[in-house]
């Protein structure tokens, strides 16, 4: 992989904020055995609840050198932008995001807190297990750029959705483009 | 060289009844395969709840040498509003390794294998013919007698008696017809057996557990997040799936008599492909805590997680031999995706595939000859099998968008999905590739099926 620039060292303010736990989606269980359509709380279902990221995120206060989380959310700040997009079968990144993933490296190293989750997706064409490897690899080759640039490895949990949530729900090349991706979410978001 | 024969049936109706009554006998003078393929969409349809849907059935191939046997009516059937011989006749068909034989006329219609008269039968065509009865018992259970007689060579080959009640006749119907299957075919019918698979209508996913021939579906799990990769414990006492709930695959193991589950990996990063030992008791699954896609085997209640062979490149897809000496995989080690063998003792790592550049989901045969896989051909995604001993490669369905083939505990079929503009059907070939069924059925995506093991406790 290719060097990138080091980010610039800036201090950082850490205020106590705690980020929300993920939320869970509903789950229902039961025996086969039972007969009918499945009854969400039908005694004997039972439910097994799914540990929370348990991830506090500590943006830190304007001024001072810090970036505040504000500014992940101003569509005016490259820092809204998320997603990385990847050729056919390829987990290689283009050149093109070396100023998204800077940013995002820069607000990592300046916020030690922040936590992020990189989400790596495919196209919906192939084996759904090999999907989701391929999709790991995307989500590992930015998480790589990103340490490189500073951000520590205990700041980002890479996972993959392979491709089954696709964001374009389309079965042409435009769609399989978008769905060729790693998408960037700070714990909270 | 044998001819595939082509019969294409399209069927499509309009209904608003019960899959319950639906599956009955709604169209009793179909061919059985059809019927087959009518439950199966009633099942589906039921868990969706759509009320009104049109359907369109396709049954494609059948074998060139089909076994005909006649399945003359039991004495008594008629009193029992489900009865034996017309489930026994579709369990038959459907395998494509048997053609029914035209009982109707035959005056008195024998009863015990004795009465069998081989002459008139082999003038009809029959190779076998099964006969029995039914019988009401005073504590209020039913007596089921049946005996197979071999007409070619004029001897009766296997004769049974069950004392059952009425809510076993379906199974009944099912061990019979694995009787006859073994008897006439030399290997162990599947009719009794079971299979899971994935819906998926809107944005709600649901794991069912169903009979062989699509009957009795039961959800053991429903999500509004994806659920993938269900696969049985040999025992048959457990299903390990992967299950995106926490925003992420994570591996659950659910005890299906209990409906109690456990996540068994649940580590820092994706968590997902399990596959069962043979003995049921360790589980192959693909981490990523330790960088990258890895093979680690736990055992099943998650426990003592040991990475199995480090790689720089994507290792996924395990599927344990069945002697549990070696795993299948799928990897893109070499540039490609391409199926490889971990001798688990030694370490030894060999590459099985090398005709094309996409070749992935390895499932081993039960005798350890060979194994199913996908191949991608021209932007085609399809069925083959790999013979160990030839190294020949046999492409089983046409695709073009075939994944997660599941075989039969005696290798005989392989269930699979067929992908299709994201609406997914499930779709049956034998492993000869002769014979081929599908089910379609609009507005619901089915998908990921697993075929259950023999065991059923």
């Amino acid at each position: 992989m290719r060097k990138l620039l080091t980010a610039a060292i800036v201090a950082a303010f850490l205020a106590g904020c705690t980020t929300q736990p993920t939320q869970q989606a509903p789950v229902e269980e039961k025996p086969p055995g039972t007969a009918g359509a499945p009854q969400p709380g039908r005694p004997g279902a039972a439910t097994t609840g799914v540990p929370g990221s348990g991830v506090t995120g500590a943006p830190t206060g304007p001024g001072a050198g810090g970036v505040p989380s504000s500014a992940l959310r101003d569509p005016n700040n490259i820092l809204s932008k998320r997603s990385v997009y990847f050729e056919f079968d390829s987990f290689t990144v283009s050149e093109q995001y070396k100023p998204l993933i800077e940013a995002h490296a820069r607000y990592l190293v300046a916020n030690r807190n922040a936590r992020m989750t990189m989400q790596g997706n495919t196209d919906e064409r192939g084996s759904r297990e090999y999907n989701i490897a391929l999709g790991q690899k995307r989500a590992d080759a930015v998480r790589r750029m990103l340490t490189l640039l500073g951000a520590q490895d205990a700041q980002i949990e890479t996972v993959s959705l392979g491709k089954e949530k696709p964001k374009n729900a389309g079965h042409d090349e435009a769609a399989w483009a978008e769905n060729r991706r790693a998408d960037m979410l700070y714990a909270g978001e | 060289m044998n001819f595939i024969h082509f019969l294409k049936t399209r069927v499509a109706f309009n209904d608003s009844v019960t899959p319950r009554k639906q599956r009955r006998t709604p169209y009793p003078d179909m061919p059985p395969p059809i019927r087959f393929f009518l439950a199966l969409v009633a099942v589906v349809l039921g868990f969706a709840g759509v009320a009104r849907a049109q359907l369109t059935i396709e049954i494609v191939g059948g074998a060139g040498s089909a076994i005909p046997i006649a399945i003359v009516p039991f004495e008594g059937e008629s009193a029992f509003p489900l009865g034996i011989t017309g489930i026994v006749g579709a369990d038959l068909s459907r395998s494509g390794l048997f053609k029914l034989v035209d009982y109707t006329g035959v005056v008195p219609r024998p009863v015990r294998a004795e009465e069998v008269q081989a002459g008139l039968w082999r003038g009809r065509g029959a190779d076998a013919v099964v006969v029995g009865t039914m019988r009401p018992l005073p504590d209020g259970r039913t007596e089921v007698r049946f005996a197979l007689v071999d007409v070619v060579k004029q001897i009766p080959l296997a004769s049974m008696i069950y004392t059952v009640t009425a809510t076993q006749f379906r199974a009944t119907a099912h061990k019979i017809a694995d009787v006859i299957y073994e008897k006439l075919t030399g290997d162990p019918g599947v009719f009794s057996t079971r299979i899971a698979y994935i819906t998926k209508s809107g944005s709600r996913y649901q794991l069912l557990v169903a009979d062989a021939d699509g009957n009795d579906p039961q959800t053991i799990v429903s999500s509004n997040e994806p659920l993938l990769s269900p696969r049985w414990a040999p025992d048959g006492s457990r299903i390990a799936y992967v299950s995106f709930e926490s925003k992420k695959p994570v591996v659950y193991v659910q005890n299906l008599s209990t409906g109690t589950r456990q996540a068994v990996a649940n580590f820092r990063g994706s968590n997902s492909s399990p596959a069962w030992s043979p003995d049921s008791r360790r589980l192959a699954v693909t981490l990523t805590k330790d960088g990258g896609s890895q093979l680690y085997i736990m055992n099943a209640d998650g426990s003592d997680a040991k990475r199995v062979m480090t790689s720089s490149a994507i290792d996924t897809e395990a599927y344990f031999m069945p002697d549990g000496q070696a795993v299948l995989f799928t990897s893109d080690r070499g540039g490609s995706p391409q199926i490889y063998r971990l001798t688990l003792g030694s370490g030894a790592v060999e590459r099985l595939t090398f005709d094309g550049s996409y070749n992935v989901s390895p499932r081993p045969f039960p005798d350890g000859k060979g194994f199913v896989f996908v191949k991608r051909d021209g932007g085609r995604f399809q069925i083959a099998s790999h013979d160990f001993a030839t190294r020949q490669v046999q492409v089983l369905t046409a695709g073009p968008g075939d994944e997660s083939p599941s075989l039969a505990p005696n290798g005989k079929l392989v269930l699979y999905a067929n992908e299709v503009g994201g609406r997914g059907i499930l779709a049956a070939v034998s492993s000869d590739g002769r014979v081929k069924q599908r089910l379609v059925a609009p507005s619901i995506a089915v998908r990921e099926p697993a075929w259950g093991p023999f065991n059923r406790p």
